[in-house]
């Protein structure tokens, strides 16, 4: 390919990837909950649900509180944009992307970091009591979790020689690098950061109705409306970004490379839906499986994950010396 | 040797010390046991990789005797001797388990610092393995150290003669004989530690080993 024939199946697939992870985020989480459902001996609602409840929500009053700022309303549309954003960002199904060059994994720990920021303020602006108790526990959450998450990275990093996305996933589907147990490490280090980060179990319940165990539920107890709907959005996309970048950096064998030409990345496409159900079959077992944990014992499980990061680390420094 | 056989084995030897960081983070009794027996089936793959890669078929003697008796037989009985006793199912620690995995971290990169200096001139997945054998004793030995409870110190001592087994594998030339021995030794001292818990349960009404240190006179 040429390189302005490059620039434009570039734009044209970030286009295609920009709508595919808002349009498939809720089928997503439909999945999950429906496979859950089922594991549970119930029927489960459709997998079209999801969509019908923000449409729901779109078409709803938003009723704010008397004493919220301007920030309270703000903090939807931010927090939707940033997590959209980062989403694109993270090549899903190729790595022919325009924002390629952009998609660093340190600027993408810092776009979810800033995210987690303005929830934990959105939790405390309205001055209830579950809010801020929410936002406290997810940012003691978030501050067990980066640490982890930059050992992760570190690692990856230092396997592939680059902290950009589309360069650890070149290296990784085009080099014989095989199974390493650093990288075996940091995927189960990556994989537990995740549960904690998108409120998953053990760390939080999704579907909870008891306020104090809530932790992401609560800092949104007070949203309704069109504002809700967008959180519950960004949350939804968080789950497919979360997904999406442990499939990128872990294992990206089949997504389109700039080699493949048009079918090697259509095909990626496929390969990518089939990781992404694969993603949820696994979530939704694991879920079923285990039980809730207290949140005190949330820094033991992710004190874990940075553990397990260092692990990584230390073993990728002996494959080194040898 | 192709780098699929490497890795291969790599990931075997790192499963068997991720287990034994999973021994260090379980608080539950029944719990512990299963990824005791997960330890010792990863034990015996690696084992039996090592058997199929090399063609030393006596290791396949070595992953055998894993396989059954400490995946099998010793798990199991445990699960019986806890049923038997009724013993309290929740593990009772003297160093708390975030602690005692931060011990266990510092413990890996001791063992990675002495191995590497000390086979410098050995071959790749020899000194790897070292270092991962050498980490799974220890956290064994932190096993052994941190938990109050007489069970939970026999699957230290079982972790660690699991890291013992897996550095034997991991050097070439280890004689059958001396395997055999090892795995016997377990076995008697399984049979001992059980006569143990029957005259411990007998006298103190626990298997909390802090009745056994003021029995003897240790104050605290």
């Amino acid at each position: 390919m040429t390189v302005s024939g490059l620039l434009s199946v570039g734009l044209l697939a970030q286009i295609v990837q920009a709508i595919l992870v808002l349009a498939l985020a809720p089928a997503l989480t439909g999945l999950v909950r429906l496979l859950k459902a089922r594991l549970q001996g119930r029927r489960g609602a459709s997998l079209v649900q999801p969509y019908r409840d923000l449409a729901c929500l779109l078409r709803k009053d938003v009723v704010i509180a008397e004493n919220a700022s301007w920030l309270f309303q703000a903090i939807p549309y931010i927090v939707f944009t940033m997590i959209w954003f980062a989403a694109v960002l993270v090549p899903t199904f190729t790595t022919v992307l325009l924002l390629g060059p952009t998609a660093d994994l340190i600027a993408l720990v810092a776009f979810l970091g800033s995210v987690r920021f303005f929830m934990a303020l959105a939790g405390m602006d309205t001055g209830t009591s579950f809010g801020g108790l929410g936002a406290s526990r997810e940012v003691m959450i978030g501050s067990l979790a980066e640490p982890a998450v930059l050992m992760v990275i570190f690692t990856v990093a230092l396997v592939a020689h680059s902290t950009s996305l589309i360069d650890v996933a070149e290296y990784l589907t085009g080099t014989d690098v095989g199974i390493r147990v650093s990288l075996l490490m940091a995927l189960l280090a990556m994989v537990m950061v995740a549960i904690a980060e998108n409120a998953r179990i053990p760390v939080d319940n999704p579907t909870t109705h008891l306020e104090l165990t809530m932790v992401h539920e609560a800092m949104i107890l007070e949203y309704s409306g069109r504002h809700l709907a967008l959180i519950e959005a960004a949350a939804m996309v968080k789950l497919l970004l979360y997904i999406s970048l442990i499939l990128c950096m872990f294992v990206p064998f089949g997504i389109g490379t700039r080699a493949d030409g048009f079918a090697g990345i259509g095909l990626g496409l496929v390969v990518y839906l089939g990781k992404l159900m694969g993603g949820a079959v696994i979530l939704a077992v694991f879920e079923s499986s285990i039980a809730k944990m207290r949140v005190f014992r949330v820094g033991e499980f992710l004190g874990g994950a940075l553990l397990l990061g260092v692990l990584a680390m230390i073993y990728l420094y002996i494959s080194w010396a040898v | 040797m192709s780098t699929l056989h490497y890795d291969i084995a790599h990931v075997l030897d790192g499963s068997v010390l991720l287990l034994g960081f999973l021994l260090l983070y379980q608080r539950r009794m029944f719990g512990l046991i299963n990824i005791f027996a997960f330890q010792a089936l990863g034990l015996a793959l690696a084992a039996a990789w090592q058997a199929h890669v090399h063609g030393e078929s006596h290791l396949y003697a070595t992953a055998l005797i894993a396989l059954s008796v400490k995946a099998g037989i010793i798990p199991y009985a445990l699960r019986r001797l806890i049923i038997h006793f009724g013993i309290h199912r929740t593990i009772d620690t003297a160093l708390g388990i975030g602690p005692s995995l931060v011990a266990g971290a510092t413990l890996v990169a001791l063992s990675v610092m002495l191995v590497l200096p000390v086979t410098a001139d050995s071959a790749a997945l020899t000194r790897e393995k070292l270092a991962l054998a050498l980490s799974t004793v220890l956290i064994g030995l932190l096993m052994m150290i941190t938990r109050r409870n007489a069970i939970t110190q026999v699957i230290g001592f079982m972790a660690l003669e699991n890291g013992l087994i897996l550095a034997a594998v991991g050097v070439q030339g280890m004689p059958l004989v001396v395997e055999m021995g090892i795995a016997f030794e377990v076995m008697v001292a399984f049979i001992i530690f059980g006569i143990f818990f029957f005259h411990i349960r007998d006298r103190f009404e626990s298997l909390d080993l802090q009745y056994l240190e003021s029995h003897r006179g240790e104050r605290r």
